[in-house]
């Protein structure tokens, strides 16, 4: 499953790719990527469940608070 | 300006106030006068502290969450460790400590920071402006009244209306009214098209004169727009090598930066009994330095900036690595179709076989190839539409009459077995008389004995029962711009340019010849496209030392697999045509070759933009480190050296918005 994002307040380049790098590592992510000029996150996970899915989007929540405390995954 | 960022304006201002004030006391000599030395040097310590948690409170918070969660080395933490370092000089009061450096730095970190938001929300406005092509409501008849919908809520075959001056909402056809089109936002043309009923209009174009009411031919999320605005979003995400490489670089710079700075601030002390203020200093100055967001910031920026500016050409680009590849594009290849003639074919020349007329040679062929939905085959049916009804286009009265001998029965049941053979023609069964239509190779194949001909064209030999009746020649108009584009191209830098076509090899040679193009590859099957591109890529890999790319440019009709093994793909006239879109890595919505060399010039620029912020980021950084290393640059040079870097960068990438039209 496939999906895009958009991220609120999202200030900071070095901070996205931190980002970027912390989601694409979690358990069960094939690859995440994060655009700081569009703000969006799309995430590529190897489930089709969709509450699997959700509870990465989750995990993901946690990485950006943990790189910028206001950073929010819009869904 | 955002709620947080007039906060942190505020909070600047005050500590500024308050900071400039503490330099005057200082510099009037009333700390010295009031506490003596050196306790004028902690009055200034206590003083100095408090614009700096003024102004960077947040910061300090930022790096004790971050450091808390593992984060070590972010620059909040960075920045804190350079000031707090700054301020614990205090301790060795004798050497004339520099307590305002601590509290400024944090200052011009917090108004580069400023800055930089800004400039960012800045140019995320405006590449969302400049995508501000999507329409926002649909206008609907229900029960008499006009009524505004969500786009979303129509699905093909309802009808909506279009008023003068509103976007048009869906892909459809028009029912009734005519208008002109400004299809600008979509191809950067602007020019207006008319439409009338019957005519396809493309969501996204603005209607200008007429009311209109059109039938939807799809639902919003597959229409033009949708699909553009898609594309360019899920743009960012196919990242180009230097962004990747950026990445990389900025992953192991920081960690680099903050060891050299540990190791400049502890060894000549500790070792070489040097000075501990003078080298601690030093190292803080190290970790002011060693933060990448200049690049990592201005990098992707530009690419977005390019791609943003290249749709609103009417050149779509898929990916930031796409637009690199473009730049370093040194071999183009057309499929001559489509791409430098425009595809449709026009009957030029007839030569006809002794005993047989004009009338006859094209009934037989037009039959044969009455089922055939190849331009060729239309053109020929065309042309013998308008004999037998008595024209004949662009020359004398058809010789007998105008009526075909034999057109009582219906099509269908005069034409029977009906074969295509690629790359050769058409064979079918036409009252009964086993006809041939094709080229040389046809004729050959079944042993035919024909007058071959050198005009220059298209040419098909027909055949019936195994005699010769003649020729017909169809020749492709080539568009107007076509050879200016191909010397715009020589003038953006690429040094070959290839044509690919099913054609003879002479009409091939011709075209090449009136556009100047360098090589021809003729009489080619469908299949035989991708042998000839895979063979150029590896002579362009060859001769441009892995560093040149080839883009191969098509209709985007059938040539799908040779534009996914091109390095770039380049669909053409594709307003409209979801498989073309789908297809290419570069979709241009105009008809007109020339936009290649836009498209090229306009990654070389964009290019050029991201590589001028790595060399200007990277040099001013590391200048002001080998400077902070030998002691000469201060910690106000270093704070140039990250967020002013920062802000020249960005503002340098939004450059590559602007695009000439």
């Amino acid at each position: 499953m496939r999906k895009s994002f958009k991220l609120e307040n999202l200030d900071c380049a070095n901070c996205a790719a931190k980002m970027e790098a912390g989601i694409s590592e979690l358990p069960g992510v094939s690859k995440a990527t994060i655009s700081f000029m569009t703000s969006k996150l799309m995430i590529d996970a190897d489930t089709d469940d969709a509450e699997a899915f959700a509870a990465i989007v989750d995990a993901a929540q946690q990485v950006c608070a943990s790189y910028e405390k206001d950073c929010i995954i819009k869904r | 300006m955002s709620p947080k960022q007039k906060r942190l304006l505020t909070r600047i201002v005050v500590a500024l106030v308050i900071f400039f004030a503490v330099i005057a006391l200082e510099e009037t000599g009333v700390l010295r006068a009031t506490f003596g030395s050196p306790g004028d040097v902690y009055a200034e310590f206590a003083l100095f502290l408090i614009p700096y948690l003024i102004a960077g409170y947040d910061v300090i918070a930022g790096a004790f969450r971050g450091l808390v969660r593992g984060h070590a080395l972010d620059e909040d933490f960075l920045m804190t460790v350079a000031t707090f370092g700054a301020f614990s000089l205090v301790a060795f009061p004798h050497t004339e400590p520099h307590m305002a450096e601590g509290a400024a730095v944090m200052l011009f970190f917090q108004v580069g920071e400023l800055f930089q938001s800004y400039a960012v929300d800045k140019s995320r406005k405006s590449i969302a402006d400049m995508m501000d092509i999507a329409p926002e409501f649909a206008n609907v008849m229900e029960e008499g009244k006009l009524k505004q919908v969500d786009p979303f809520e129509l699905a093909p075959d309802d009808e909506f209306i279009v008023m003068p001056g509103e976007r048009i909402p869906l892909d459809g056809v028009i029912l009734t009214g005519e208008s002109q089109i400004d299809t600008a936002a979509l191809t950067g043309e602007s020019v207006p098209r008319t439409a009338q009923p019957g005519d396809e209009v493309i969501s996204g174009c603005v209607n200008l004169t007429g009311k209109l009411v059109v039938r939807a031919t799809k639902p919003f999320e597959d229409s033009t727009v949708s699909r553009i605005l898609e594309l360019v979003e899920n743009a960012a995400e196919k990242k180009a090598r230097t962004e990747n490489f950026i990445t990389r670089f900025a992953r192991v710079y920081t960690p680099i930066v903050v060891g050299v700075a540990a190791v400049l601030a502890i060894v000549p002390p500790l070792l070489f009994g040097q000075d501990w203020a003078d080298w601690v200093l030093r190292g803080l100055t190290f970790l002011v330095v060693s933060c990448p967001c200049a690049l990592v910031i201005s990098v992707p920026l530009s690419f977005f900036g390019g791609i943003g500016g290249a749709s609103r050409l009417g050149i779509l680009v898929k990916g930031s690595n796409y637009l690199e590849a473009l730049g370093s594009t040194e071999t183009v290849v057309f499929d001559k179709t489509g791409t430098l003639t425009d595809g449709t074919f026009a009957v030029t020349e007839l030569m006809c076989a002794p005993g047989v007329t004009e009338a006859e040679l094209v009934a037989t062929a037009a039959a044969a190839e009455a089922f055939s939905t190849h331009p060729i085959a239309q053109s020929v049916r065309a042309y013998g539409e308008a004999m037998a009804n008595g024209e004949r286009p662009g020359g004398a009265p058809a010789t007998n009459g105008g009526r075909p001998a034999t057109d009582a029965a219906p099509l269908a049941d005069r034409v029977r077995d009906v074969r295509e053979v690629s790359g050769q023609g058409v064979e079918a069964t036409v009252d009964g008389r086993a006809v041939l239509v094709g080229n040389g190779k046809l004729m050959a194949a079944h042993a035919v004995p024909f007058q071959a001909t050198d005009a220059a064209g298209t040419v098909l030999y027909v055949a019936a029962d195994g005699a010769f009746l003649g020729t017909i020649v169809i020749a492709d108009t080539i568009k107007p711009t076509a050879a200016q584009a191909i010397a715009d191209l020589r003038a953006a830098g690429v040094k070959k340019t290839v044509m690919l076509t099913g054609d003879r090899a002479d009409v091939a040679a011709s075209v090449a010849a009136r556009l100047g193009i360098d090589e021809v590859h003729s009489e080619l099957l469908p299949q035989d496209k991708v042998a000839e591109v895979e063979a150029l890529l590896a002579e362009t890999e060859r001769t441009s030392h892995g560093k040149g790319k080839l883009a191969f440019v098509g209709d985007g009709i059938n040539d799908a697999p040779v534009l996914t093994r091109a390095d770039i793909g380049i669909a053409m006239g594709a307003m409209g045509s979801d498989a073309a879109i789908e297809a290419a890595d570069v979709v241009l919505m105009n008809d007109n070759p020339d936009d290649i060399a836009r498209a090229i010039d306009l990654a070389r620029r964009t290019m050029r933009i991201v590589w001028q912020n790595i060399v200007f980021a990277l040099g001013i950084k590391f200048a002001v480190l080998v400077l902070a290393a030998f002691g000469i640059a201060n910690m106000w040079m270093a704070v140039f050296a990250d967020v002013g870097v920062a802000v020249i960068a960005i503002l340098n990438a939004m450059r590559a918005m602007n695009v000439r039209n």
